[in-house]
């Protein structure tokens, strides 16, 4: 087992940890301060996708498609915000989730009807190859700009949250929404700016990610479940817990997915080890999550109390 | 809870329909539609088993589908390995079920709120996964049976007439238990920790338990409608895990009414038969809007979801049971 | 009351509806399911444009019946494959069904055909199970056995005396099926065998393990959108630089070439068909198939024609009485067309007895990157599994 490849994949870890970090960070705001279960924060994401293939395409420049495609998925999820999820703040849970799913369900086909199944996007010419940390070391020189991004957000966001204005009533909405709004927090306004901010970190986690994966329908139904259990560990309202959490799943399903079918490799034939290995690297972390419930039921970082 | 009062005749009408209608499908010829209202009635005793533990019990489930899938798969693995009876197999994936919801339950219902629906979500996916990795039996490429469950005496399953009656005999069955559950001291106790578990709680009833007895029941018959699932398609395949049918079971409590006898099967034929309108009667001026619609059924779901929650929120159930005025 | 009346009488009405229209008997009903949407879609539509390519330039027909091809979306599910099949067969009552992709998707969906004495005409998947011990009269593949393509690179790489290569394929039968034709070939070592999850697009993964395990050579059997997402991924990694890469012809086709580039120049693969076949008609197949759609096709699309080749020979040589199942069934395995790959004949158990070629990536004459035959590797090559099949 070598040093390169022990940093290979902790380097693969970090990169999915911070991309997961920013649909994360959304949601957690949107679930501590508006109390809102948005299942269909994975359809923002899908948005951001498909927004940022097709302004790559348009101007022929990835980094002036991804810089479009946020503000607009931005406007797109406020919009969403003060139309219908206004009305779900006073309901319960359940109908949260209904709803949400409803849309999750509406997103995909009008996704379908306008732009088609999936779009092609990829990375900058110049960022397609390899870059050599040190001898010996090659790494894909697009996924070091997307550690380098995820690690800007992530930056950018604590100095919003902990430094501004704004961030300091995001903060307090998460503590104490009652006393916020006695306080004089334009609430539905903060709301609104909430969840436009979720919709832009979705837009560039799509937009990043879109590259790797493939900008397709439904791509956001399966990383939206891992963001869920994100914040379920981090803690609710949390945005460090949120970082916490991330890396923390991030890290854990990649080494995971690398090394448990070569640990299973030693008694299990080829085949049902690769099957067996990523199946329990998933199930770890889900693991991960009901233990933690279990000890601290309010994640490791709450932001309530 | 909403409830149908149409009195004896109107309940009447339904089951009559509802028995009659392999015949009337015998006299059309048709092979398709049997098969499909086969489907439905499965689908209504799922949903039906959800409406037990979500809207009688309150506890907002979203992994419902693991012990629909458990009980697919226990089935459908007896079955593969040549136990082909019934009597075998449907207890089995009943009691397996059973377990599994017995397990899930003791660990989840000691937590609240979102924190319940992230656990029973998480613990629904880590089935899903484990049963995705069974390379044995299919993986992801999924399992086909070689025949239906054998009942014996004359019942043969593989005949789509007699698998329909024994589906609605399954249904029924169910239907019955709910409605005497419901009125039972059992059911009130539920009930009542539904609308307040704190002061149930402080009446002295021991909620965890009662919960966690609701939660298993619920399983169980999940477990059936699992088995009667593999054996209707003779194939099972781990997507019937996955969260988004427990996603779409939920859907069906909503859309026909949560809390409500009926709920259950008034959702899953309408959603099932808003999809099979939606994708194989070709209507033509929604076509002259969106030409490929047939291909868009999950829209028309979406969009009928949305409404439901927003405006009916009682569902099909509630908006019967609204007397005019 | 009222509306409890109303909503029962509905019930009721919708029970009544009617089934699908009746049909003509002059026609014959073909149901097409592939995998039209996601990252591997392209494959599935390839097969279907080449399949009514092959339709319209016959006029609308096959075998002189008017044809009615009914198509479908599996969407990369089983579940969703194996429900479309169903109502092919007991709702539009097909004649013949065809155009699976997937090995899996096919294998969840085609026992309800072949229950219902449905022909199944394969354009792609050829599972082993079904060449060998499972055998099936119902079942034509009018593509390649699955291992072939893997058998023939196996074979390449032996004789271009590579020791040690490093596998991968996706986790289901055509990817176990694939390394095994290899490994049947392949007397070097091999120093690492991979099964990725199907559908799966990032493979940091296992490139990380890749460049630890130091291969000469690398062999992917990673079809559609997997096989681009890795061969770019590779690259990015800087892997391309130091070790070979060898693939199944399919995955560095034009549809990959298209999406990942120049990169692909000199990529060696193998094949039972490329572009340049000198034959009447292959050449008649991809001219008009450029003409009609603008693009060169892959071997999915050469697929796609000769299947609806086979069919509408079987159906004239059945004089367009389709009812007759069993002679739909021997007039399909004479199979007396004019395949664009030249020479076909069905093996006993129904799968193709073909040769295979070795094919580089290069530009033409007009500079475009296409596959360009470089070599015969196997000639008149059938399966490894015939033997197990109990038909005749």
């Amino acid at each position: 087992m070598s040093g390169i490849l022990i940093l290979e994949q902790a380097l693969n870890g970090l990169q999915f940890g911070l991309m997961l970090f920013l649909l994360a960070a959304g949601l957690t705001l949107v679930f501590g301060i508006m109390d809102m279960i948005n299942l269909a924060h994975g359809s923002l994401y899908m948005l951001g996708a498909f927004l940022a293939a097709t302004f790559v395409s348009l101007t022929g420049s990835f980094a002036l498609g991804v810089l479009l495609a946020v503000p607009a998925t931005a406007a797109l999820g406020m919009l969403l915000e003060m139309s219908l999820l206004r009305r779900l703040y006073a309901r319960d849970h359940l109908s949260q989730v209904l709803a949400t799913f409803a849309l999750i369900l509406v997103f995909n086909e009008a996704v379908r009807i306008v732009w088609g199944t999936d779009l092609p996007l990829a990375a900058p010419e110049a960022l397609s190859g390899p870059v050599e940390l040190f001898p010996g070391m090659l790494y894909s020189s697009y996924r070091l700009l997307i550690i380098a991004v995820g690690a800007a957000a992530a930056g950018l966001l604590y100095y919003l949250v902990a430094k501004t204005r704004i961030g300091m009533r995001v903060r307090a909405g998460a503590s104490n929404r009652e006393m916020a709004l006695a306080m004089g927090a334009d609430i539905p306004r903060l709301f609104t700016v909430v969840f436009g901010i979720a919709a832009g970190l979705c837009a560039v986690a799509g937009a990043l990610l879109g590259p790797i994966l493939a900008v397709q329908v439904g791509m956001g139904e399966n990383i939206l479940i891992v963001a869920f259990v994100v914040i379920v560990i981090g803690g609710i309202g949390s945005v460090r817990g949120a970082l916490v959490g991330s890396l923390i799943v991030g890290m854990v399903d990649t080494i995971g997915r690398a090394f448990l079918p070569i640990a299973f490799g030693a008694f299990l034939p080829p085949q049902l080890a690769s099957a067996a290995g990523p199946a329990t690297a998933s199930v770890l972390v889900y693991l991960l999550m009901a233990v933690i419930l279990t000890l601290r039921p309010q994640g490791l970082f709450p932001a309530r109390g | 809870m909403a409830r149908l009062r149409p009195g004896a005749v109107v309940l009447g009408l339904v089951v009559a329909a509802a028995l009659a209608f392999p015949f009337v499908m015998r006299a059309e010829g048709d092979a398709y539609y049997l098969s499909f209202a086969s489907r439905i009635l499965i689908y209504a005793l799922a949903a039906t088993s959800l409406n037990l533990v979500l809207g009688y019990g309150g506890m907002i489930s979203f992994g419902h589908a693991a012990f629909v899938g458990t009980g697919a798969y226990v089935s459908s693995i007896l079955l593969a390995e040549g136990v082909a009876s019934a009597w075998i197999g449907w207890p089995a994936a009943i009691a397996a079920s059973a377990l599994a919801a017995l397990a899930i339950g003791a660990v989840s219902l000691r937590t609240r709120g979102v924190y319940f629906i992230m656990i029973t979500l998480a613990f629904a996916q880590m089935t899903y996964f484990l049963v995705n990795s069974m390379k044995a039996y299919g993986g992801d490429e999924g399992l086909t049976l070689p025949a239906r469950a054998r009942v014996g005496g004359g019942i043969d399953l593989d005949d789509a007439q007699t698998f329909y009656y024994v589906a609605l005999a399954a249904l029924a069955a169910a239907l019955v238990a709910l409605h005497r559950l419901a009125h039972s001291r059992f059911g009130r106790v539920i009930r009542a920790i539904r609308e307040n578990e704190t002061r149930a709680e402080a009446i002295g009833f021991p909620v965890y338990r009662y919960k966690l007895v609701c939660f298993v029941i619920a399983g169980a018959a999940a477990g059936l409608a699992g088995a009667l699932l593999a054996s209707h398609g003779k194939y099972v395949n781990p997507s019937v895990l996955h969260w988004t049918q427990s996603g779409s079971l939920m859907v069906m409590v909503i859309i026909g009414g949560v809390g409500s006898l009926w709920g259950g099967a008034l959702g899953a034929t309408a959603l099932l038969g808003l999809e099979d309108l939606v994708a194989n009667h070709r209507v033509a001026w929604v076509a002259a809007l969106l030409p490929n619609y047939p291909q868009h059924a999950g829209l028309a779901v979406g969009l009928v979801l949305l409404a439901v929650v927003l405006f009916a929120p009682q569902g099909i159930a509630g908006l019967l049971a609204r007397r005019p005025r | 009351m009222n509306k409890a009346t109303v909503f029962c009488a509905a019930a009721l009405a919708f029970a009544a509806l009617p089934a699908a229209p009746a049909r003509a008997a002059d026609q014959v009903t073909v149901g097409f399911i592939s995998t039209l949407s996601g990252p591997s879609a392209a494959l599935g539509i390839d097969i279907r444009d080449a399949f009514m390519l092959a339709v319209k330039m016959n006029g609308g027909k096959l075998g002189g019946l008017r044809a009615d091809v009914i198509v479908g979306d599996d969407q990369f599910k089983p579940d969703v494959g194996r429900q479309l099949a169903e109502k092919n067969v007991k709702l539009d009552k097909v004649d013949i069904l065809t155009g699976f992709v997937f090995s899996n998707i096919m294998l969840a969906s085609v026992p309800i055909a072949f229950e219902n004495k449905v022909v199944y005409v394969s354009p792609n998947a050829a599972p082993s199970p079904l060449a060998g011990k499972q055998c099936n009269p119902w079942f034509f593949a009018a593509s390649w056995p699955n291992d072939a393509y893997h058998e023939a690179a196996g074979q390449y790489a032996t004789s271009q005396g590579y020791k040690a290569v490093y596998m991968l394929a996706p986790n289901y039968q055509a990817g176990k099926d694939s390394l095994a034709g290899f490994k049947r070939f392949y007397k070097g070592s091999i120093v690492g065998e991979v099964y990725t999850q199907l559908g799966q697009l990032d493979y940091s993964a296992e490139l990380a393990q890749v460049r630890a395990a130091k291969p000469q050579a690398v062999y992917i059997f990673l079809p559609g959108g997997m096989g681009i997402n890795f061969i770019k991924q590779f690259v990015a990694a800087g892997l391309s630089r130091d070790i070979q890469l060898i693939t199944p012809g399919f995955s560095s086709d034009q549809d990959i070439i298209r999406a990942v580039g120049e990169p692909m120049l000199g990529i060696h693969d193998a094949a039972h068909w490329a572009l340049d076949l000198d034959n009447a008609a292959n050449r008649k197949f991809v001219a008009a198939f450029e003409k009609e759609y603008g693009r060169l096709p892959t071997v999915y699309a050469s697929q796609g024609y000769d299947t609806a080749l086979l069919i509408d020979a079987a159906v004239r040589d059945v004089k367009g009485k389709v009812e007759d199942r069993e002679a739909l069934r021997h007039a399909l395995k004479a199979a007396k067309f004019d395949s664009v790959r030249g020479p076909f004949k069905f093996n006993r158990n129904q799968y193709p007895i073909q040769n295979y070629y070795l094919r580089v990536v290069a530009k033409d004459a007009q500079g475009r990157l296409v596959n360009r035959t470089a070599g015969t590797i196997f000639k008149d090559r059938g399966d490894a599994y015939v033997d197990e099949c109990p038909m005749k």
